[in-house]
């Protein structure tokens, strides 16, 4: 900590801002946090372990709630699904060519993960671990990297203990001593810099970049010198047609759909709760699997039936058998996902209330296929 | 006629377009001899039908010939859009000012959105008196503006091991400048009053991922802003409605949105976002953290490979952006020919302190294959460097803090290409 602080205040020498704060007249606005609001919200922890709890929770314990509520996209052993990020591994790969970051090899502090995971984990349902749920969770992230034995206990009490391996890897911003000095030139060269020049490397051979010919032949119509009478007049022409079919098409369309009618304010209400699965799943146009398939005419379609999702084993035989989603077994699933379909992978611990339930199925049903 | 209609009756306005339809073919056979171009020489229909009322934007939106432009992601580069990222248009955009609308977006646990009533900001920690504010107390305090640059510290962050991605929007768009409204930081750390071993301060959003930051008291005390406007109306909520943290020059990760919370402390908190994310790893395998100004950087946003020169050779306009997290920006360079000659662009617009700065080069393009640079010069004297020099510092692992010079290839077609030059 000291040669943090060394480092700390040199820079500040360094960056010569301001020092102390100016007394200044108050306007007496707003008013005083009560200890209990400030409780409420002060939830920050420091590397020197301000700001923990009471509290403890064993690597046994961590790993049942892990893989409850993390492995779906952190991975049974902190190796990620995905892009998600990992969590374990990659010692002595910060030289490489490609780095593995993680808490074991490049994390310099535990509070970190501790105050992370309080904060903002599990994504989409952040803040609802308790204390010991944190500690027991963060016990097992250290199993996973290797910091601890299967037996341990992480507490408040011993917290400070277990160092993480690449804390002293990390040293204040010194560009000022450096690059800045470098780049920082008085003159520079206008005329004759150099004699040839070669291109050593091209973004259209590793072609990653999205496309978007929407744009393209906007901008062509726009700015192109020739050959826009084309692009420019035609298309308006042939999309207002296809608006007066579709405007004269629609009432019968309607009619001809005849679905039961949707409880609209459920629907709304149905959307709200459906924000505890936007995490993993989407719906409506355009909506793509995700960590979870689409849901998209689910209401009615039979067991895993998005193609191209790679189901649970249990799912796909529940689906071998002809089963199908009715609002009855959906809500039942809704509830207690893991008791329903044994070893999903699906992570969410389920929705509480039947209100919740009845609404986001409402929500489901508005987007048929 | 008789038509029979489902449903709604034909409008009025509807039955003027087609008496519109009918008058225009007529008027077109009769102009059938008329030398020159037809939209000049025949009334086209906003000439002679009747535009929309007002009110039937009541907000106003760019015309349906801009649908185009738009923020726009690369879905591979995350896990999930909840948290993600998508890049500001930046090639079709002109002036200094970004729309609100077209602001790049980043979020790490999706955009909140917050009824301002139900909205607070607490100060806590080494103060003399832990404080809430309603926003409605807020706006009780003096108010300033300004026009800051928000950038991304990942901003051409794919770009470190070479070329990649093919637009300025990819390789430069995780920016936006806009005119900040609100109070002063300093004027709510005073109303709490900081102690005197009160170092550090640590924003918290209210939103999903709980955001935070550790900023030095001096930079606390200094230019940041706690704001509620952008560009004269409320922060939209991708951007931190109802408050947001303004920390001008810094990396746009410290500008917290949905501000809730600002605790004052003796040291830095070391969170998530300032030690996994946001340290800049080094060849050797150590790590810089606190990282916080952004160096000077400029782009050449046209021609650029999302806005080729369409118009063939002739009079060419050649502009881009150019900012610093440590001042103004009172000179770009600009070539043509890869490095070989530079030109002192032409800056216009106002020069404003961490802002960013528009550049234009007008020349007479031949016709023949071009290799566009441009190079920032900041009020420091500091001068943007080449992406090699800047690799002799940073490696190639270190994601953050790209500001090299950008390398736009221009063929005889007009096409342009993200490469890297020798």
């Amino acid at each position: 900590m000291s040669k943090f602080l060394n480092a700390l205040t040199a820079s500040a020498v360094a960056a010569t801002m301001l020092a102390t704060p100016v007394a200044a007249e108050k306007l007496g606005l707003g008013r005083t946090a009560t200890p209990d609001e400030v409780a409420a919200w002060d939830i920050d922890v420091r590397p020197d372990g301000l700001g923990l709890p009471e509290g403890s929770g064993s690597v046994m314990d961590g790993e049942e709630l892990y893989s409850e509520k993390c492995s779906v996209c952190h991975g049974d052993f902190g190796e990620a699904v995905g892009r998600w990020p990992v969590l374990a591994g990659g010692q002595d790969s910060l030289t490489n060519e490609r780095p593995v970051k993680t808490i074991g090899s490049y994390w310099p502090y535990l509070s970190t993960v501790w105050d992370y995971v309080h904060r903002a984990m599990p994504f989409g349902d952040a803040q609802s671990l308790t204390d010991d749920e944190v500690y027991a969770i963060v016990a097992y992230l250290m199993y996973l990297n290797d910091l601890v034995d299967d037996d341990f206990v992480l507490s408040k009490e011993n917290f400070l203990e277990v160092p993480l391996p690449n804390e002293a890897n990390f040293f204040m911003d010194d560009r000022a001593d450096g690059e800045l000095k470098e780049f920082a030139k008085a003159e520079v060269c206008m005329s004759d810099c150099k004699d040839a020049v070669e291109i050593t490397a091209r973004a259209a051979i590793i072609d990653v970049t999205p496309e978007d010919a929407e744009a393209r032949k906007a901008r062509e119509a726009k700015y192109s010198a020739e050959g826009d009478d084309a692009a420019a007049s035609e298309e308006p022409a042939a999309e207002e047609a296809t608006e007066e079919q579709a405007a004269t098409e629609e009432p019968a369309a309607q009619e001809a759909a005849a679905e039961p009618a949707l409880d609209m304010a459920l629907v709304e209400a149905g959307e709200k709760v459906f924000k505890k699965c936007k995490a993993c799943h989407q719906v409506g146009d355009g909506a793509k699997n995700r960590t979870g398939p689409v849901l998209n005419g689910v209401v009615g379609a039979p067991f895993a039936h998005v193609g191209d999702f790679k189901y649970s084993k249990t799912i796909r035989e529940m689906a071998d058998e002809g089963m199908v989603w009715t609002e009855d077994n959906l809500a039942e699933f809704l509830a207690k996902p893991r008791d329903y379909i044994k070893k999903t992978k699906m992570s969410f611990a389920g929705l509480k209330k039947e209100d919740d339930i009845a609404a986001v199925i409402e929500y489901l049903k508005s987007f048929p296929e | 006629m008789t038509v029979s209609f489902k449903g709604k009756k034909p409008s009025r306005r509807a039955f003027l377009k087609g008496a519109a339809a009918v008058g225009g073919t007529l008027a077109g056979a009769g102009a059938a001899h008329a030398a020159g171009d037809p939209l000049i020489t025949e009334v086209q229909p906003w000439n002679n039908e009747l535009g929309d009322g007002v009110d039937v934007n009541p907000y106003g939106k760019p015309s349906e010939f801009e649908s185009h432009v738009k923020r726009r992601t690369v879905e591979w580069l995350t896990a999930d859009p909840v948290s993600s990222i998508n890049f500001t248009p930046l090639h079709e955009l002109d002036g200094i000012i970004t729309p609100n609308g077209l602001c790049f977006e980043r979020h790490h646990g999706g955009a909140a959105h917050i009824d301002p009533a139900k909205h607070r900001l607490m100060i806590n920690g080494l103060v003399d008196t832990p404080l809430v504010f309603t926003m409605a107390d807020l706006m009780r305090f003096p108010r300033e503006n300004h026009v800051y640059f928000l950038e991304c510290a990942a901003n051409s962050g794919m770009e470190w091991r070479g070329s990649q991605l093919n637009g300025c929007q990819f390789t430069h768009g995780m920016i936006h400048n806009v005119m900040y409204t609100g109070v002063k930081l300093k004027h709510l750390l005073e109303e709490a009053g900081v102690k005197t071993n009160g170092k550090w301060i640590l924003p918290e959003g209210a939103d999903a991922s709980g955001m935070t930051r550790s900023i030095p008291i001096e930079k606390a005390l200094d230019d940041c802003l706690v704001a509620w406007k952008m560009n004269g109306e409320a922060l939209r909520p991708e951007q931190g409605y109802p408050l947001r943290l303004v920390v001008p020059g810094w990396e746009g990760n410290m500008w917290v949105k949905w501000l809730r919370r600002i605790e004052v402390g003796d040291e830095p908190w070391h969170h998530r976002e300032e030690t996994s994310k946001y340290t800049d790893l080094l060849e050797d395998g150590t790590a810089r953290r606190f990282t916080w100004e952004m160096d000077a950087k400029s782009v050449i946003t046209n021609p650029s490979p999302q806005a080729p020169i369409l118009h063939g050779k002739g009079p060419t306009v050649l502009t881009g952006l150019a900012w610093s997290g440590r001042g103004t920006i009172p000179r770009v360079d600009v070539t043509i020919d890869g490095g070989k000659n530079w030109h002192e662009a032409r800056m216009s617009g106002p020069s404003l302190d961490k802002s960013m700065h528009r550049f234009y080069f007008e020349f007479d393009w031949d016709g023949s294959d071009l290799l566009l640079q441009s190079r920032a010069h900041d009020s420091t004297g500091y001068v943007q460097p080449t992406k090699d020099e800047l690799r002799k510092y940073r490696g190639t692992n270190s994601i953050y803090h790209n500001n090299g010079i950008q390398t736009w290839y221009v063929n005889k077609h007009g096409e342009a290409e993200n490469v890297e030059i020798s």
